[in-house]
């Protein structure tokens, strides 16, 4: 037998070695996404299992009659720490912070990406090289001077809110973990800019001065009108990263209202009420993981190539 | 009083001096050509114009106006870039009206501007495309109807057709020519092809390591040019630019070029430049164009001093209209233009005309001409 296999392998040469290799290949390549996606296949089906099928049944099988009841529960009934009102107050805790910091940090990279390109001044590379600092700078070491930064932004609001009537924000935590995140996110976000529209064509700029435009409406008609791809892949970026953030997030908001979802999630598991709920905790998990799925799935279409053609040349 | 002048403009980066003290002036409807080789400072020039690079020393007047230190936008001036810049994200009609857009000007106002553009320029059925849906050629035309739809002063063109085929650039070439002869308006031209430079301007500006070189209409330039460089530069194929010297034939000037393994030829000078007589015995560098050494048969008929020699050609070019034939002179590889259907062979040796009324002579210690 093993004799006819060898030599039916070595006959016709290349073809069957080309085809082996295929195989290995491929054998591999399924062996990895088997890998990821068996924690994912998990959860799926465990968040449709009741506890029953769960203690008695087989982690990988499918749900034998398949139940929102799980999902249902994560979102409105599970116990976060003391309070039981599901997880959808601290979704939208993150949605509240995700998209303003996304945004503003975003826009700040695109500016900051604009000047440093096409408005260039003495010691731009200097302070572009500065910036890309922030980009390496670890999270643990600003968790201390930040806070203290926090601390006396919330006293200025305390006086604020004294003076005014209105703290103007400051001193709230689901503000401050966007101030947090812009201030660490434009590192990145103008590291993306700068390095799009440092290969956009300048003569564009030139042409909209010789129109009249100004500063601002150049950025605005010309600048951001062309920019889709990077904004998309900034975008993609930084929602990815603040949504998942649990350093800053357990931090500066680990406790109260302004609790973001990372943390919330964190406190479901480990909040223990006689039985774990293992299908409530998976299908809040996958809660938590949805929107960044969600922008992968949506702003992805946008990644488009070839935005610029028709600009300049032939 | 010229319409636009421009007076000891000076433009230093830093430690580098990129234009060294430009005079220039053209009159209104002008057509004024900066050439020269890239590097040159001819871009840096216009940009100074535009308004889009700042000067470090001089004047710039259009009109009467001083406008070294307004904005671009508020000199009045228009420009069409060598990537045509066209806004990728608006339609063709977004594009010729965003000027005016910015100027505040009411949309019916825009639309009756377009029109009457696109009318002149034919890109009618474009309007609303994209600019990455257009060919070469129609981004051109709306790359200049975005600058002809401001009605401006000063039109100014950086390298436009240098991103063009062969045919299309030709073409492009008579458009402009004709946009410039129909509108009347005054132009200056960015270019680093010398044919571009002598078929549409009214003057030219030849330029150096941001100097100009020679400044003048494009028959002074030609049959006049005042330096080697300038000789060199202007001309398709170039000037033949031979070392000689001069000599004495009775008591006349005679320009002496040496021959490979034969005796010298001696060309003697009718009307030598008084300049010259002062070079007596001395080397000299004698330029004679290409269509000024030709067949006695081709020789024109009405010059006053043309001198015949011998040539021993080495290579015959046939290129249709005309016949390119090289022979050695002086050490260096001679170009002669003869009639398309002359009789003439490779290694032979032929009767080649020198028509020395239209022949210059450089001092090659100092590249200047010797009048």
């Amino acid at each position: 037998m093993s004799a006819v296999a060898t030599s039916t392998r070595q006959a016709p040469g290349g073809m069957n070695v080309k085809l082996a290799n295929r195989i290995v290949i491929y054998g591999l390549l399924a062996l990895f996404a088997v890998f990821y996606l068996m924690p994912l296949f998990v959860m799926l089906v465990t968040s449709f299992k009741t506890m029953d099928e769960i203690q008695n049944g087989n982690m990988l099988a499918l749900p034998r009659a398949p139940t929102f009841e799980p999902w249902l529960k994560a979102w409105g009934e599970t116990c976060v720490g003391l309070t039981c009102a599901g997880i959808k107050g601290y979704f939208w805790n993150s949605i509240k912070m995700v998209v303003p910091a996304v945004l503003i940090s975003t826009m700040l990279g695109a500016l900051n990406g604009y000047v440093l390109t096409k408005w260039r001044f003495r010691g731009a590379t200097l302070v572009f090289g500065l910036m890309l600092f922030a980009c390496f700078i670890p999270f643990q070491s600003v968790l201390l001077p930040m806070a203290t930064i926090l601390g006396s932004l919330g006293r200025f609001g305390v006086t604020l809110q004294n003076t005014f009537g209105t703290s103007f924000g400051l001193g709230n935590p689901t503000v401050n973990l966007v101030f947090v995140h812009v201030v660490y996110g434009i590192g990145f976000t103008t590291l993306f800019f700068r390095n799009y529209y440092e290969a956009f064509p300048t003569e564009l700029v030139k042409a909209a001065q010789v129109d009249g435009a100004s500063f601002f409406q150049i950025f605005r008609r010309i600048m951001l009108p062309n920019s889709l791809p990077i904004i998309v892949v900034t975008v993609i970026y930084q929602f990815t990263n603040i949504w998942n953030d649990f350093l800053f997030a357990s931090a500066y908001a680990g406790t109260g209202d302004a609790m973001p979802m990372t943390v919330a999630l964190n406190n479901v598991v480990n909040t223990s009420t006689g039985v774990v709920e293992y299908n409530v905790n998976m299908a809040a998990a996958m809660i938590a993981a949805l929107p960044t799925l969600l922008v992968y799935v949506l702003a992805g279409r946008y990644f488009v190539r070839g935005l610029m053609a028709g600009a300049v040349k032939g | 009083m010229a319409f636009l002048e421009i007076d000891g403009l000076r433009k230093r980066f830093g430690q580098v001096e990129i234009l060294k003290g430009i005079d220039l002036d053209l009159e209104k409807g002008g057509f004024l050509v900066l050439v020269g080789p890239s590097g040159c400072g001819k871009s840096t020039l216009l940009n100074t114009i535009a308004g889009l690079e700042t000067i470090t020393a001089g004047e710039i007047r259009v009109d009467g106006r001083t406008i070294n230190d307004l904005h671009p936008s508020k000199r009045d001036i228009a420009m069409v870039f060598q990537s045509y810049a066209l806004y990728p994200n608006m339609t063709v009609a977004g594009n010729i009206s965003f000027g005016m857009e910015m100027r505040g000007v009411p949309a019916a106002e825009r639309q009756k501007a377009i029109d009457k553009v696109a009318k002149v320029l034919q890109i009618g059925h474009l309007l609303q495309r994209k600019p990455s849906q257009l060919s070469g050629g129609q981004r051109q035309r709306v790359a200049m109807g975005r600058a002809l739809v401001r009605d401006p002063k000063l039109f100014l063109f950086d390298e436009p057709l240098s991103n063009l085929d062969a045919k299309l650039r030709v073409d492009m070439r008579i458009e402009i020519k004709r946009l410039h002869a129909t509108t009347g308006t005054t132009i200056v031209y960015v270019t680093h092809d010398q044919i571009e430079a002598m078929t549409l301007a009214t003057k030219i500006a030849v330029m150096r390591d941001g100097e100009v070189q020679q400044f003048g209409t494009p028959a002074e330039i030609y049959n006049n040019p005042s330096n080697l460089f300038v000789a060199d530069f202007m001309g398709s194929p170039a000037m033949n630019l031979i070392p000689a010297t001069i000599g004495a034939e009775g008591n006349a000037l005679s320009v002496v070029l040496q021959r490979e393994a034969r005796e010298p030829i001696s060309l003697p000078m009718a009307n030598a430049p008084a300049g010259l007589s002062a070079f007596q015995g001395k080397p000299i560098i004698f330029g004679v164009r290409p269509e000024a050494l030709t067949d006695p048969e081709g020789a024109e008929r009405n010059a006053s001093n043309i001198a015949t020699a011998d040539c021993h050609i080495e290579v015959v070019e046939p290129a249709g209209s005309d016949t390119f034939a090289v022979t050695n002179l002086g050490g260096k590889g001679v170009v002669a233009r003869l009639r398309a259907d002359a009789n003439i062979q490779p290694g032979t040796n032929t009767p080649l005309a020198f028509n020395l009324t239209k022949a210059v002579f450089f001092d090659p210690a100092t590249e200047t001409r010797i009048r």
